[in-house]
């Protein structure tokens, strides 16, 4: 069954306003749910806030000199690709997984056949993964800044860098997750159908490996996709700035980073749109 | 109003490739009805309801749902009619009170949670884990979820499905309450006396149309068979099946000069017609 993302609330309403404060008390609740849920999921919550803070851990023992005849640890450069690949697992990788398993256990049936406007759904999990990005980034900078001296950002404007970055790519990045949940035959392959062009993505745009040591074809392939370019936002926002010698372009290109992840997040939007299922595979 | 419809299906037809699910089903319920849909697995039952609750696409014919097709129908009509669904395993996390509530926030005009929660007998679950629930617990938080917007019109699709038979028992006390406070209900189910114990009327559904519609004690002319009169005799149990048991018992007593020992009259059961009404369908189309 396809539907579109977005059914007006049609209850005959009285006035235009009934419409919209229905429309705002669902919202709310969806957020509320979700949130709630991912919260009481402790083990899940540990291991999600953990695991970039690990990754830093490890890469900064491994990598534990500055980088040659700069004085900045590589610890600072690592922790620019963590963010950009914590962002894009909070985002992608949950909700596809999220999504394939409420689509698989009725959840998702359940909520279409109640009066919900169906965009409350998304904005629900769109609250989610806002409060999930925030605590994922907040933690890797705090753990990095006290742990191995990771310098924060050095100005409003490298500040302002961060927060767009983070906000628009992690948009971008929820709605391929949304398109990509109707792919997986079932929810136990969820996991791994995602996990693929994540890993590959993460690999050739910086985010393990330093994109300096990756060939320029593959790094440019990488580019016509968001993850390497959320990840030259966080450098942006994180390293000194004659390291922008080293990039591509020799210089941190804002004005292409909010190109392609905004395209992105409308061929997300209406990918979602066009794919977006109620019910199971098989269930027409 | 007594006779409005609330259901209004003509010649739905269905198929999934090759196979044929509804073969121009009709059918349709009046306000305040407790309609049973009865069937063996596969004949359609829940392609039907599906189509009815505006989950699934038929393929040709009409459908009237509380006077909308429920193809095109939007979030008011959701609004007015409620979905009990076979199985849901989400929304773990959250407290039977919280998940209740939060559906309720839904509908333009829902029900009390607490006071939905203490119909379907789940008072002293109402602030445990839905994790921890038993599966019947689970399933009358279905119910819940499914009647907390007040609807006119519920379905309920083998709501009782691996229950014990207290559970059960309990469940249709939650059925007739629905009913007496005017709720229309459309039920399917395997058993024939949930059917028969809740049902005003049942439509038995094969090979994807309806072969029988009626009351449960009227189904198949079930009061115009030829009842069974048994008795015990001198060399043992004796019976007969006769049109006329009353002039029988009768000529009985005659015979036995008062009480006739180990008397029974019975006429077929429920269970017989519906075998009956599925088994004669199916040589039907073998002769086809």
């Amino acid at each position: 069954m396809t539907e579109t993302l977005a059914v007006p609330y049609a209850a005959t309403p009285r006035r235009a306003t009934d419409a919209i404060r229905a429309f705002g008390v669902a919202c709310l609740a969806r957020g509320e749910v979700e949130v709630k849920q991912f919260f009481r999921s402790k083990d899940a919550v540990v291991f999600t806030l953990a695991l970039p803070m690990v990754l830093l851990a490890l890469l900064a023992s491994i990598f534990s000199h500055d980088i040659p005849g700069t004085g900045v640890p590589y610890s600072q450069v690592y922790t620019t690709g963590l963010l950009a690949g914590g962002v894009a697992s909070t985002s992608f990788l949950n909700l596809a997984v999220a999504i394939a398993g409420e689509r698989e256990n009725g959840g998702l049936k359940r909520l279409a056949g109640t009066p919900m406007p169906r965009t409350a759904y998304f904005v629900g999990k769109a609250m989610v993964v806002l409060v999930t990005c925030t605590m994922e980034v907040a933690v890797l900078l705090v753990f990095g800044h006290f742990a191995y001296g990771v310098a924060l950002p050095a100005s409003l404007g490298r500040w302002w860098t961060f927060v767009w970055v983070t906000l628009l790519g992690a948009t971008s990045m929820s709605l391929l997750g949304i398109a990509l949940s109707s792919l997986p035959r079932s929810s136990r392959s969820a996991a791994p159908v995602a996990n693929l062009p994540l890993l590959v993505l993460e690999f050739i745009s910086g985010v393990f490996v330093p994109f300096t040591s990756l060939s320029p074809g593959l790094y440019g392939f990488a580019g016509a996709f968001p993850l390497r370019w959320m990840a030259e936002g966080y450098r942006a926002a994180l390293l000194p700035s004659y390291f922008q010698r080293v990039e591509l372009g020799h210089h941190w290109d804002e004005t292409a980073m909010a190109l392609v992840m905004a395209a992105w997040l409308v061929v997300g939007l209406l990918l979602s749109a066009r794919t977006f299922r109620w019910t199971g595979r098989g269930e027409r | 109003m007594a006779s409005e419809l609330v259901i209004e299906a003509q010649g739905l037809g269905k198929s999934y490739g090759r196979t044929v699910a509804l073969d121009g089903l009709d059918l349709s319920m009046s306000r305040g009805e407790v309609l049973s849909l009865l069937g063996p697995n596969g004949a359609g039952k829940t392609t039907t309801v599906e189509i009815l609750e505006g989950y699934r696409r038929r393929d040709s014919g009409h459908a009237l749902v509380l006077g909308e097709d429920p193809e095109r129908a939007g979030a008011s009509w959701r609004a007015k009619r409620g979905v009990v669904l076979q199985s849901c395993e989400d929304v773990v996390e959250l407290t039977v009170w919280e998940c209740v509530r939060h559906f309720a926030r839904f509908y333009p005009s829902p029900a009390d949670p607490s006071e939905v929660i203490e119909r379907v007998g789940l008072s002293a679950k109402a602030g445990s884990r839905i994790r921890s629930l038993s599966g019947g617990q689970r399933r009358r938080l279905d119910v819940a979820l499914g009647i907390i917007g007040q609807p006119e019109l519920v379905f309920l699709d083998e709501p009782t499905t691996g229950f014990d038979p207290e559970a059960r028992r309990q469940f249709w006390d939650v059925v007739r309450e629905l009913a007496k406070v005017g709720t229309s209900v459309l039920l399917t189910t395997h058993y024939l006396d949930e059917a028969e114990a809740l049902a005003d009327r049942v439509a038995v559904i094969n090979h994807g149309r309806v072969v029988a519609t009626g009351p449960p004690a009227e189904l198949g002319n079930r009061l115009n068979a030829p009842a069974r009169v048994s008795w015990s005799g001198p060399d043992g149990r004796l019976s007969k099946e006769t049109h006329e048991p009353t002039a029988l018992v009768r000529e009985l007593e005659g015979a036995f000069g008062g009480e006739v020992p180990g008397l029974t009259v019975t006429r077929p059961t429920l269970e017989d017609v519906y075998l009956g009404l599925i088994g004669h369908e199916a040589d039907a189309k073998e002769e086809q």
